[in-house]
C-alpha cells in the first residue's frame, strides 16, 4: 500500500467522517437514476486512488449472488425502481467503505480507533489495553491459520479426515494453554499489568515457524 | 459478574479468540445433503468464544473481529473484509455476533457447575440462533427495503446448519469445561 493519491494521503480520521456522512447521506437518495449515478462516480474513485480494476472487481464480486437475488425479490415484490435503487445504493456503500479501507494502512485505522477511544477512558476503556488487543490479533492470525492446518494434517494423517470436531477441539485446546504462557510473558516484559501498557513493536505479522507458539513467546 | 479490570491474561484470550474466528474462515463450507446451502465454519466462531471464555471476553473478543474486519482484514468467509461490509444487507447478523458470544457466554456462566451437552447446545442455540436472528432478520428488512416475513423466509434456509454448529458447540464446550476450564476460574486468579 504504498499509493500516492490525494486518497491515501489524506488523514485516517477525515476519510473516516467523510465515510459516515456520505454513508447517510446516501440513504436518503429517492431516486435510482441519482442512485445509479453516484455509483458510477465512487466507482470512478478507483482508477483516481489508483488501486486498479482487478480491486474494483474484488469489491464487488463476492457481493454479486446476494445483489442479483435482491433485484429480482425487490422487483417481484415492490418496484424495478425500487430494485434498481436498494441495489444501486448497496454496491455504492460497500464501494465508498472499500475505497477509505484500501488507501488507509491498517496501523492508522488502528490509531483512529485509539484516538476515538480516548474519550472513553473514565469508562474504564483502556486505549493501550485495545490496542495490545489488535497488535496481539494480528500477530496470532498467522499463527493459528498455520495451526489450524497443521492439525488437519495430523487428522488427515491418523484417517480422521475433515470432521470439524476432530480438527477444531485440539485447536481451541492448544490454543487455550498457549495463552497463559503469552499472558505471562507480556507482564514480565511490561511490567505488572501496567495500566499505561503498550503493544510490543515487533508484533508485526511474520511467516510462521514449525512452533508457532513458542516463535510467539519469543517475540513477545 | 462484577466488572473486574481486564487483566492480560483477558487480552490474550480475547485476540486469541479473536483470530480463531478469523481462522475458521478459512475451513471449506460443508454442504448438507437435501437442503443445498452451505455451512460456513465461522459463525460457530461467536458461540464458541462465548461459550469458552464468556460473556465479557467472549463479546469482546468478537467485537475485535468486527474492528479487525473494519481496517480492511479479509478475515470473513469468502475472503470478505473492510468497511463495505458494515454497508451490505447483512451487517446486522455481523454485528449480532457480538450479542450471540455475550448471550451463550452468560448463559454457560449461569449453568455452569452443571453444564451438560444438552444445556450447553440450550445455549448455544438461544444465543447462536434466536437472538441472532432478531437481529440480523429486522437489519437485512431494512437495509434490503423487504418485508420481515421475506426476510426471515430468506434465512430460513441457514437454521439446519446453525442447529449443527450449536451442537458442535456443545461437544467443544463441555470437553473444554473437562479439559481446560476458562469460565469457572476466572474468580481469584488476578493475572
Amino acid at each position: 500500500m504504498t499509493g500516492g493519491s490525494i486518497l491515501h494521503r489524506a488523514p485516517a480520521g477525515l476519510k473516516l467522517a467523510a465515510l459516515a456522512m456520505a454513508g447517510s447521506a446516501v440513504v436518503l437518495v429517492p431516486d435510482w437514476r441519482v442512485m445509479v449515478d453516484l455509483f458510477l462516480l465512487v466507482a470512478l474513485g478507483f482508477p483516481l486512488a489508483r488501486l486498479g480494476r482487478g480491486a474494483l472487481r474484488a469489491q464487488l464480486r463476492p457481493l454479486m449472488p446476494m445483489l442479483v437475488l435482491l433485484f429480482f425479490t425487490q422487483g417481484l415484490l415492490a418496484s424495478w425502481e425500487m430494485a434498481a435503487l436498494v441495489v444501486a445504493r448497496i454496491a455504492t456503500l460497500v464501494l465508498m467503505a472499500a475505497l477509505v479501507t484500501l488507501t488507509t494502512r491498517s496501523e492508522a485505522l488502528i490509531a483512529t480507533v485509539e484516538t476515538l477511544l480516548r474519550p472513553l477512558a473514565p469508562l474504564g476503556v483502556n486505549p493501550g489495553k485495545v490496542s495490545l488487543a489488535f497488535s496481539l490479533a494480528l500477530r496470532f492470525l498467522p499463527v493459528i491459520a498455520e495451526e489450524a492446518e497443521r492439525v488437519r494434517e495430523a487428522q488427515t494423517a491418523r484417517g480422521l479426515g475433515h470432521s470439524p470436531l476432530a480438527l477444531a477441539l485440539p485447536l481451541i485446546v492448544r490454543v487455550l494453554k498457549a495463552a497463559e504462557d503469552i499472558a505471562d510473558a507480556i507482564d514480565a516484559r511490561s511490567g505488572h499489568d501496567d495500566p499505561s501498557l503498550r503493544p510490543h513493536p515487533e508484533t508485526a505479522p511474520a511467516p510462521g515457524r514449525r512452533f508457532l507458539f513458542r516463535s510467539v513467546k519469543e517475540q513477545v | 459478574m462484577s466488572p473486574q479490570p481486564i487483566s492480560t491474561r483477558d487480552i490474550v484470550y480475547i485476540a486469541l479468540f479473536a483470530a480463531l474466528t478469523a481462522a475458521l474462515a478459512l475451513f471449506p463450507p460443508i454442504t448438507l445433503p437435501l437442503i443445498g446451502v452451505p455451512i460456513t465454519a465461522q459463525s460457530m466462531g461467536p458461540m464458541l468464544a462465548g461459550a469458552i471464555l464468556g460473556a465479557r471476553r467472549g463479546a469482546l473478543s468478537i467485537l475485535l473481529v468486527l474492528a479487525l474486519v473494519a481496517i480492511g482484514l479479509p478475515i470473513l468467509s469468502g475472503g470478505r473484509g473492510g468497511l463495505g461490509v458494515f454497508a451490505g444487507p447483512t451487517v446486522g447478523f455481523l454485528l449480532g455476533w457480538v450479542a450471540t458470544a455475550y448471550v451463550v457466554g452468560l448463559l454457560h456462566e449461569l449453568g455452569w457447575n452443571k453444564l451438560t451437552l444438552f444445556s450447553s447446545f440450550a445455549h448455544a442455540m438461544i444465543g447462536g440462533i434466536i437472538v441472532l436472528y432478531a437481529i440480523g432478520i429486522p437489519v437485512l428488512a431494512v437495509q434490503a427495503s423487504l418485508s420481515i416475513k421475506a426476510a426471515t423466509m430468506a434465512c430460513l434456509a441457514f437454521i439446519p446448519g446453525d442447529l449443527v454448529k450449536a451442537a458442535l458447540t456443545a461437544v467443544i464446550a463441555v470437553a473444554i469445561k473437562r479439559a481446560h476450564p476458562i469460565i469457572g476460574t476466572r474468580r481469584g486468579q488476578t493475572a
